[in-house]
């Protein structure tokens, strides 16, 4: 569904996608993940072909972009990670005007108005104005508006930033349903669980490049011990230097914690009963483990 | 780089999407265009045209009328490409939206500029109206023709004003293109006198802005005679609008797709 060979991006002497070269299946779901400023979204600016490569190829439903991104923009829905839904429009004229651009006659975009306007859960605000909608509605509503031609693949850019869980449920719900309905999805991320949650395979980004790629499971299970002890507490400088070395299989300190990883949490939880001092949380590795260990824990503004 | 506008027809959902918008709020907006205008022309048109025998061959009402066709349509299209393109390009990210659907950026900001001309049309009309109203022609056919003059007018201040809104980080931008363009268009063009009463320096400027050209254009056919040169006025405002619509493409390129 998604061929990129060899992409490259620069502005300047700033090279923002440095050579990533990706395959999605039909009816996959994609995840793309990094740290801010890693090239996720200029990644996807590529693909749909609003930016020109530097280098590299695409091939987007089969049609090749940047040569046809029009032809091949007419297979992709887009949710951007910035809502711009029309503000002078009520729910329903959003629809129906975002489908006049796929060249939609009126009448077929009335036609799947109420099915998309129920996927959303909107039926009820079909006439509400956009200001009146919350966070989450207006999500649902982009992503309602993105699928008006009915595309065969699906990208989002960062679905879930800044809703509350209950609308994130509601989205990842949303999701689910097209990816059960054979819908392609490519979706940039930095939130771990949704990744874990969603994607079928997933790839890292990190200034530019893909560090990794696979399963999220897959990943977890190759890259990093099985179980985390994070600890922290009066002493732990002592403690760190005196028995991290020889209770975990490797160990980070972040700020005031410590991050034990280890195949064998019960042997670290009883080296710590003897500093009674120390707290801990004892949880099994994640994929955001994974991450920090590959882009490392320092900031990126 | 400037490359040639690539036109389709795909600039009419651009179109259809601000006249949806427009229908919406028809009647403040219609007002709002067309009153300022209208009250200049009358309130200035009777009021000093009382004090005045007659300029330029005409009574002053007529003179002023002419000259408000031409400069309230500058003003409807330069408006709309200004503020309300600016609105939905850069605050309410439209344009954005749009992008994402098979549509080019030619697409785009062609449908903004036809827009820009419909309203330009419709503020025409409105005065047109006037003019037929108050009896203040000489040949009701030779009136009719103002219709493509005006929407040419349209078509050369939108295209400008879509070079301001390349250009814009703010809405506090376009006051430098109203006090060091528009403004002085409106004094220098004979919208309120004859370019004859300028010094000789500013008449030769007067020559070049492109209002100069509507004027000349639109006062003949209001008083009932054929203007002149006719291909220079038209080739100038077409120039214009054309050469704006081109570099605003290019520029607005360089704002959104990098």
């Amino acid at each position: 569904m998604l061929k990129v060979a060899g992409l490259c991006k620069r502005y300047g002497d700033t090279e923002v996608v440095r050579g990533i070269d990706l395959r999605v299946r039909r009816g996959e779901c994609f995840g793309l993940l990094g740290p801010n400023g890693a090239g996720k979204t200029t990644t996807l600016r590529l693909l749909l072909g609003l930016v020109e490569p530097d280098a590299g190829t695409i091939e987007l439903a089969g049609i090749p972009v940047p040569a046809h991104a029009r032809e091949a923009r007419m297979k992709v829905g887009v949710v951007p990670q910035m809502d711009n839904l029309d503000p002078d429009f009520s729910v329903r004229e959003n629809l129906l005007a975002y489908g006049r651009y796929f060249g939609m006659t009126k009448a077929e975009i009335a036609a799947r108005v109420p099915e998309l306007l129920d996927f959303a859960g909107l039926a009820h605000k079909a006439d509400a104005r956009i200001v009146q909608l919350s966070g989450g509605m207006k999500r649902r509503l982009t992503l309602a508006r993105a699928l008006v031609h009915d595309p065969d693949i699906l990208f989002l850019d960062e679905p879930t930033t800044g809703l509350d869980p209950q609308a994130r449920h509601l989205i990842w719900q949303g999701l689910r349903r097209l990816i059960a309905a054979g819908k392609t999805i490519v979706l940039t991320t930095h939130f771990m669980d949704e990744a874990e949650r969603l994607a079928d395979r997933l790839a890292i980004l990190d200034r530019g490049r893909i560090v990794v790629e696979g399963a999220p499971r897959a990943l977890i299970e190759s890259h990093i011990e099985p179980a985390v002890v994070e600890i922290y507490g009066e002493g732990l400088d002592a403690w760190t230097r005196d028995r991290a070395g020889t209770v975990c299989q490797r160990f980070e300190t972040v700020g005031e914690t410590l991050f034990c990883y280890t195949g064998d949490a019960p042997c670290v939880i009883d080296a710590l009963k003897q500093a009674p001092a120390l707290r801990y949380l004892h949880r099994p590795s994640n994929l955001e483990d994974v991450f920090l260990k590959l882009t490392g824990r320092d900031l990126r503004d | 780089m400037i490359r040639l506008p690539r036109l389709s027809w795909r600039f009419v959902p651009v179109w259809q999407r601000n006249y949806m918008v427009w229908k919406k709020l028809a009647i403040p907006s219609i007002l709002g265009n067309l009153a300022d205008p209208m009250l200049y022309m009358l309130g200035l048109g009777y009021g000093l045209g009382s004090l005045l025998p007659e300029v330029g061959g005409m009574s002053y009402i007529t003179f002023l009328a002419a000259g408000t066709v031409a400069y309230s349509t500058m003003n409807a299209a330069t408006f709309e490409v200004l503020y309300s393109s600016f609105s939905r390009m850069h605050v309410q990210r439209t344009w954005d939206a749009i992008l994402n659907a098979p549509m080019t950026l030619d697409d785009v900001l062609f449908g903004e500029l036809i827009w820009a001309v419909s309203k330009s049309l419709l503020s025409g009309l409105a005065i047109l109206a006037v003019i037929w109203g108050l009896g203040l022609y000489g040949n009701f056919w030779l009136t009719l023709a103002i219709i493509p003059v005006v929407a040419l007018v349209g078509f050369c201040f939108g295209g400008l004003g879509l070079v301001m809104n390349a250009l814009s980080p703010s809405y506090d931008f376009f006051l430098y293109y109203f006090t060091l363009a528009i403004t002085p268009m409106v004094l220098l063009c004979g919208v309120f006198f004859p370019v004859s009463q300028l010094p000789p320096l500013l008449q030769a400027i007067s020559a070049w802005l492109p209002l100069t050209h509507a004027v000349e254009l639109a006062r003949p056919l209001v008083v009932g005679t054929l203007p002149d040169a006719v291909p220079l006025h038209i080739g100038a405002l077409l120039a214009y609008g054309g050469a704006g619509y081109a570099v605003a493409l290019s520029l607005t390129r360089r704002r959104l797709l990098k």
